[in-house]
């Protein structure tokens, strides 16, 4: 009884705290430009695809190299509801977590006895595949792609800047899906993954479908990167197979390895902070030096790949862990002795 | 040259595995070390041999620091240990786990000498030259794992439980070829078994390791006599 | 029936380079358990290396052993400097099982950019030895050129060369055994970590032949390689990721099954075919054709 009121409480407190956030960041969205906004925005799409990596990685202990992929169909699912069923933008996220969700689950189903490596390996080679699809059906509209739009905000609003109303789209969708997955995590199969993760024998011998919840947490992760790719297709106005390079499935691992692989919350938003304002700061530093256009525009790919080893090197598992065990060390040596 | 352990210590984390040993063992001896599972003894040859790092304490062979360097240098210096559990690599041939054992040796005359020695030693072994190593049995295996760490031409052999898991009639052939080994080379031999009354009656010294703590050490003839050790650790 | 030939031709070289890469993979997953993605831009570091060699030699045979040892030193500097440690601090927690292949991503992007800045993304011709063009029987040409033949017949002399060295020399030997059980082999007096370091700088060289052979009659820029590391990783997994013969064999069904599906059925279908034949291949034997056989845990 009294667990379940705890339950309750925190849940309440988790609750109050994304309102909060989500009235400041509403707040700040009238005061700041464009450029903020569009930031904003993309800072969302990546704090949500890096929290499908967070809960594939750093809770199942598999790696996917497609999560790119995913978002991809997440993107064209929600262009192509929209094109062809003419559903309102909001139906359209939740059609592309379907969609990415369901090709989550059926490559899950495939690979559910593969590890590590040979997962990796699958998907990798879906990240390659999938972007060349587009120009296989015409339906998908090639290399041009497709157009989606947004729509405009609600006249209860009345008159909101499009850059302002995007972002209020996407950061609202990501502080959703935080919350959400928050509570997944915290559940009993977030526990579940933790277990099988550290050790699958023991689990599958204390009761648990290790390949079943792998698949589960296979899908979810799918569906989340499904939703971040129809946030990106949105703030962007179109849909191509070009917005879904390789790299970007390399781009959200490191932002999700940058704060501690798994650290949900501050870790996804502080990897995607990195992640767009490095652009930033690249930017800012070529114009303030005067840097050669071929330095400027490797420049940025360098930084987030220096930090990314330092990252994995120096912090492994984050800088929390790190911080907690230096504080473990002091108190170690203070108390003194072994055992 | 003798081996002498003084107040050694190890942990496995926040286990303490072996708990400040000192002990000394003569050179040409056969000396048997027995206990219980978790008695600290494979954890004991692993610090020997440079596979673990130890906590506190000194641990040498002649002028050699066995707490100094990694597992490939004690090799050189004289030592071999077979490790627990038949250490021979299944993918390789057996003459393959032969050989591995002499590729750093300088010297492929002597080598090629040993390597003679060895299969007249094992003579099943030089029937199944060419065989993978996982089609061997495990008496087999026992031995090949065992001629690896000869092949090396040690001064002090270390073995972890020879007798793990093999017929009780495989069982004494390997004892007796341990004591043979023993008897006709310039071999020390520390011997860790489960097996105490086998390894006891091969040996000249023997040990009783007990939860990282040295509980009786002498003559195996006279641990053999000892009513208490006889209660406790050969059964009867 | 020309169809079919130069299916089969096609299919053979490509193979044969897929084949390559597959065994540079493999050569430094078997003996550090790591799945390198750097590898492609390692290559195209080791090619563009052979490529300043080519430009101010005029000749390639200098510029293909030049680029190999390039390549080989890269790699045992990546592996000494970087993975060695990287085992050692990133062993617990939740990124054990992928930080390794976490750090390959990281050095395969300084890789891309380091190169960029040093060479610009513009695409640089990579002169050729012999003729790039078809060659002609009679009145057809077929898709197959001089070069193709100089990438198969390198391929089978660099892979016989390996086989040799791994079967038949102590080094070899020690290799082997440092990659099936370390800790034995330590206990024999491997040097574990030195074997280590140069199973990564075997696989850098094989790398960087691959570079070198594909590029002349393409262009060489940063991301050139990259596809080939889809590819090579392709055939290494349906290999079984950890022997060489698998390798060579997931090479040749790959890239069979490219040149049969691009001239049967369509050229658009490249990048579709390396996954669906792996996920064929893996739903039957989730570790490849030759992996997880042997009872490595008797
Ligand atoms: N790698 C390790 N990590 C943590 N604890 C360990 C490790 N190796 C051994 N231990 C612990 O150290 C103690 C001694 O283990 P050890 O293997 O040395 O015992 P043993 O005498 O060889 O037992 P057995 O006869 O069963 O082989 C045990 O409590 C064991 O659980
Ligand atoms: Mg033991």
């Amino acid at each position: 009884m009294e667990g379940v009121l705890e339950m309750h409480s925190t849940h309440r407190r988790r609750l109050i705290l994304f309102i909060v956030v989500g009235a400041v960041l509403f707040y700040f969205s009238s005061r700041v430009g464009i450029l903020r906004l569009y930031q904003g925005s993309t800072v969302s799409m990546y704090v949500i695809a890096i929290g499908s990596i967070i809960l594939l990685t750093g809770y199942s202990g598999q790696i996917s190299l497609g999560n790119g992929a995913f978002m991809a169909i997440g993107a064209y699912v929600a262009v192509l509801s929209q094109l062809y069923l003419d559903l309102p933008f909001v139906l359209t996220f939740f059609v592309a977590v379907i969609g990415a969700a369901l090709a989550g689950l059926i490559l899950g189903i495939a690979a559910a006895r593969l590890t590590g490596p040979y997962l990796a390996g699958a998907t990798l080679a879906l990240a390659v595949a999938l972007p060349s699809l587009a120009n296989l059906f015409p339906v998908l509209g090639g290399e041009q792609g497709l157009g989606y739009d947004s729509g405009n905000a609600p006249t209860l609003f009345g008159e909101v800047a499009r850059f302002k109303w995007l972002f209020w789209i996407s950061s609202f969708t990501a502080l959703i899906t935080c919350l959400i997955l928050q509570n997944i995590l915290k559940s009993r199969y977030g526990r579940i993954w933790k277990s099988i993760r550290s050790n699958s024998v023991a689990a599958e011998l204390t009761g648990i479908h290790a390949s079943k919840s792998k698949v589960l947490a296979f899908m979810l992760s799918a569906g989340i990167a499904g939703l971040a790719g129809a946030v990106l297709t949105m703030s962007l106005g179109t849909v191509s197979p070009s917005a879904f390079p390789l790299s970007l499935s390399f781009a959200l691992i490191t932002g999700a390895v940058i704060a501690g692989i798994s650290s949900l919350l501050p870790g996804s938003l502080v990897g995607a902070v990195v992640l767009v304002g490095m652009s930033q700061l690249v930017g800012t530093l070529t114009t303030r030096f005067e840097i050669g256009d071929v330095l400027a525009q490797n420049l940025k790919e360098l930084i987030v790949s220096a930090l990314l080893i330092l990252a994995v090197v120096f912090t492994p598992n984050g800088p929390g862990e790190k911080i907690r065990e230096m504080r473990d060390h002091r108190k170690h040596h203070s108390h003194g002795g072994h055992r | 040259m003798s081996l002498i352990v003084r107040n050694l210590s190890v942990d496995h984390g926040a286990i303490r595995a072996i708990n400040n040993l000192s002990f000394i063992v003569e050179k040409r001896r056969l000396t048997a070390v027995i206990g219980a599972n978790g008695a600290g003894k494979s954890t004991l040859l692993r610090t020997l041999s440079g596979l673990i790092p130890a906590s506190e304490g000194k641990a040498s062979w002649g002028e050699h620091n066995l707490l100094k360097g990694k597992a490939e240098q004690h090799v050189r210096n004289g030592v071999s240990h077979v490790s627990e559990g038949k250490s021979v690599i299944p993918e390789l041939t057996v003459e393959e786990n032969l050989d591995l054992g002499a590729l750093w040796r300088r010297n492929k005359k002597e080598a090629d000498v040993t390597k003679k020695y060895v299969l007249e030693l094992f003579p099943r072994l030089g029937e199944r030259l060419k065989q993978r190593g996982d089609t061997l049995s495990g008496g087999e295996r026992q031995m090949l794992a065992i001629a690896r760490a000869l092949m090396s031409k040690p001064q002090l052999l270390l073995l972890d439980e020879p007798s793990l898991g093999l017929a009780p009639l495989v069982i004494e052939q390997i004892f007796q070829t341990i004591r043979d080994i023993a008897n006709s080379s310039d071999l020390t031999v520390l011997l860790v078994e489960q097996n105490a009354m086998g390894a006891l009656k091969i040996a000249d010294i023997g040990v009783v390791l007990n939860l990282g703590n040295i509980v009786a050490i002498g003559p195996s003839a006279d641990l053999i006599a000892d009513p208490a050790i006889r209660a406790a650790y050969l059964g009867y | 029936m020309e169809k079919l030939i130069s299916a089969s031709l096609i299919g053979l070289s490509q193979g044969a380079i897929f084949a390559l890469m597959a065994l540079a993979l493999v050569l430094v997953f078997r003996s550090t358990r790591v799945v390198n993605f750097a590898q492609a831009g390692q290559a195209m570091v080791s090619t563009y290396i052979g490529w300043e060699v080519v430009t101010r030699t005029e000749n390639y045979w200098i510029a293909l052993p030049a680029a190999a040892l390039a390549g080989a030193l890269l790699a045992a500097i990546i592996e000494t400097f970087l993975m060695r440690p990287l085992a050692k601090r990133a062993s617990h927690g939740a990124i054990a099982p992928v930080a390794s292949i976490i750090a390959s991503l990281g050095v395969l992007g300084v890789l891309h950019s380091g190169a960029a800045m040093i060479w610009t993304s513009e695409q640089k011709l990579f002169l050729s030895p012999v003729s790039v063009n078809g060659i002609e029987i009679g009145s057809t040409v077929y898709p197959f050129s001089q070069a193709d033949i100089l990438i198969i017949s390198t391929v089978i002399i660099v892979m016989s060369t390996f086989a040799f060295f791994f079967q038949r020399t102590s080094l070899g030997l020690s290799l082997r055994a440092a990659a099936f059980q370390p800790e034995i082999s330590r206990l024999a007096g491997v040097k574990v970590d030195r074997v280590r370091t140069i199973g990564w700088a075997l696989s850098g060289a094989a790398g960087a032949i691959v570079g070198v052979l594909v590029t002349p009659g393409n262009y060489l820029s940063p991301f050139s390689l990259d596809i080939l590391l889809v590819y090579g990783f392709v055939a290494a997994v349906i290999g079984g990721l950890e022997s060489p013969q698998g390798a060579a064999l997931g090479g040749l069904i790959l890239g069979m099954s490219l040149s049969f599906t691009s001239i049967y059925v369509s050229s658009g279908l490249t990048f579709i075919v390396p996954f669906v034949v792996l996920l064929l291949i893996l739903i039957v034997k989730p570790k490849g054709i030759f992996g997880g056989g042997s009872s490595r845990n008797a």
